[in-house]
């Protein structure tokens, strides 16, 4: 601190809380209406203190989904499939965009450059704006309803190695020298010596990717059509768009908190990775 | 740059981009390609007669007043997104830069809501607004305001913008508040000792410092209204009501999905793409800019 002006740092407090009241509330509002019942939800006003359900309404969403509703998938299906997800995503991406980048960076071959442009141009394109022909390549591929639909076609990526292609070209040369008189082959290198180093980078590019995965919503929208293959985050939206003369609004609450803490606790526990991850993914 | 140390090896190299190279050719190349051919053939009515029409789709897009009224939202839409939430982040950031006690807690909550999904936003904002339970509309009705999202237009893309604000705000904190730590505090005191307030120490220094962080954030966030809120949308208000929030990606999978119209989807697809490749080409410039700063 420069100075020291006790109202401007009043100010910086006060604008600061405000802040945080509106973003928390939303999220402690759907935290008090997941331990209600059903009536009190029902009720105006609604409160807005925890009641005595909550042990009650998670059993109910995680072993029967949203009770009263044919179709409707337990949550520890769900939870698991964008577990699975999330997972495949951030680790596909990592696997095969550091391979790609260990090419790229140490070795020389025909067509190098082209293929580090067609990685390149891939950067531009979210998978929103392609969505009707790459429906139509997935369910020639017959990937309809399985993982492999969901995971494979968003890790093609170039973020990651772009990420992994500048952190190589940063590693000295000695360390390749020392590797080459000692006779280690590339493979060998890769895993004793830029594997190991490259171990933070990883680990905040699994926070982005997992975040990433999980949060997919369009995409398992339109290939799932079992409700074995749907994914919490799609399952939550599609409960919340069903017109309801009696909406359950406690087990919908409990199925949108459920689908929204395993991202923020990645987020709030790896904070130092994310933070990271987020400035250098991005740029 | 070019390392100068490499490794000799002919099939290695290749294996190694192999899989890469062939997940962005099936899922990246082939898609985009038939994009552009289906935007250029029609189907008749039961999908058995398929035609090459040229740019007919295309013509009949820009001859459509409701493409007109979808493009245009999705401008007013991504500039107030963009604005009030480099706004209000920007605003943050800098309060949070003041303050030394209870710094780290505000950064944490300010964090979450990157973490939560678009399309759980949506519930939980619907959740909140809902006409009938919703807390906020209730508070609302008790000061004479009646909030209907469900009926009324305005209000749901009030809403939309709201929860896409929330959703992006962190985001943008962080990379605000990065950007004003990377500021020398020697210039900031030297302009204290010059007699510089609080106020215009901010205008003079951080605020111009700031301006590459801004435009890199403010592409981002265009990108964002334009693809990213398509949870939201599909949460809360799936187009509606009427055309109110109908923008450009949720007409492009409402066309293509829920209407069968495959080749003006793929029309607005292409189109769309246009746009993005636009957007980081403006991106991959000012990069280049600042890098010789």
């Amino acid at each position: 601190m420069v100075e020291n002006r006790p109202w401007v740092t009043f100010l910086s407090h006060f604008v600061l809380i405000i802040g945080l009241i509106v973003i928390a509330f939303p999220v402690w509002m759907t935290f008090v209406a997941s331990t209600h019942d059903q009536e009190t939800m029902l009720r105006s006003p609604v409160p807005i203190w925890p009641g005595p359900y909550l042990l009650e309404n998670y059993w109910t969403v995680l072993t029967e989904g949203y009770r009263n509703r044919p179709g409707t998938v337990p949550l520890y299906i769900t939870l698991t499939n964008s577990m699975i997800m999330a997972l495949g995503v951030a680790i596909g991406k990592i696997f095969i965009s550091i391979i790609a980048a260990f090419a790229i960076v140490y070795f020389r071959f025909p067509f190098r450059m082209a293929f580090f442009w067609a990685i390149f141009v891939t950067l531009m394109l979210p998978v929103e704006v392609r969505i009707v022909p790459t429906y139509g390549v997935v369910a020639g591929l017959g990937m309809l309803d399985s993982y492999s639909g969901l995971i494979v076609p968003l890790i093609a990526s170039a973020t990651a190695t772009f990420l992994f292609r500048q952190f190589f070209l940063s590693v000295p040369d000695e360390l390749t020298e020392a590797a080459r008189v000692d006779g280690a082959s590339p493979m060998r290198f890769f895993w004793d010596i830029l594997l190991p180093m490259s171990r933070t980078s990883i680990a905040a590019l699994f926070v982005i990717q997992f975040i990433y995965g999980w949060n997919q919503y369009l995409w398992p929208l339109l290939i799932t059509t079992k409700e074995s293959f749907y994914t919490v985050v799609m399952a939550v939206s599609r409960q919340a768009n069903v017109v309801d003369s009696v909406p359950s609004w406690n087990l919908l609450m409990a199925m949108a908190m459920l689908a929204m803490l395993p991202p923020v606790l990645v987020v709030v526990f790896m904070q130092r990775q994310f933070v990271r991850g987020l400035v250098e993914v991005e740029k | 740059m070019e390392k100068r140390v490499t490794f000799n090896e002919r099939l290695l190299p290749y294996l190694l981009v192999a899989p890469q190279i062939v997940i962005t050719l099936v899922f990246f190349f082939w898609p985009s390609g038939q994009a552009i051919w289906q935007s250029m053939l029609t189907e008749d009515a039961f999908g058995g007669n398929t035609k090459f029409v040229w740019f007919d789709n295309f013509a009949h897009l820009f001859g459509d007043p409701n493409y007109y009224a979808s493009a245009r939202l999705t401008l007013v839409f991504s500039a107030l997104v963009a604005s009030i939430g480099l706004a209000v982040s920007l605003l943050l950031a800098v309060m949070a830069d003041r303050v030394i006690r209870g710094a780290s807690v505000y950064k944490m909550i300010l964090v979450w809501p990157y973490a939560v999904a678009p399309a759980v936003v949506g519930v939980l904002f619907g959740f909140l607004f809902n006409p009938s339970v919703g807390v906020i509309a209730w508070m609302l009705a008790a000061i004479g305001i009646e909030f209907n999202y469900v009926i009324n237009g305005n209000q749901a893309l009030i809403l939309v913008l709201f929860a896409a604000v929330w959703n992006q705000i962190s985001y943008n904190f962080l990379f605000f508040l990065a950007g004003l730590q990377s500021i020398p505090k020697s210039l900031i005191e030297a302009a204290a000792i010059d007699g510089a307030g609080p106020g215009k120490r901010f205008w003079d220094i951080a605020f111009p410092l700031l301006s590459p962080t801004g435009f890199f954030l403010l592409v981002i966030n265009i990108i964002y209204a334009f693809f990213g809120t398509f949870g939201i949308i599909g949460s809360l208000t799936q187009g509606g009501p009427g055309q109110a929030t109908n923008i450009l990606i949720w007409k492009v999978y409402n066309d293509g999905f829920r209407g069968q119209d495959l080749g003006g989807s793929s029309a607005q697809s292409v189109i769309l793409m246009i746009v993005v490749i636009g957007l980081t080409f403006v991106q991959f410039r000012f990069i280049e800019r600042r890098v010789h700063y």
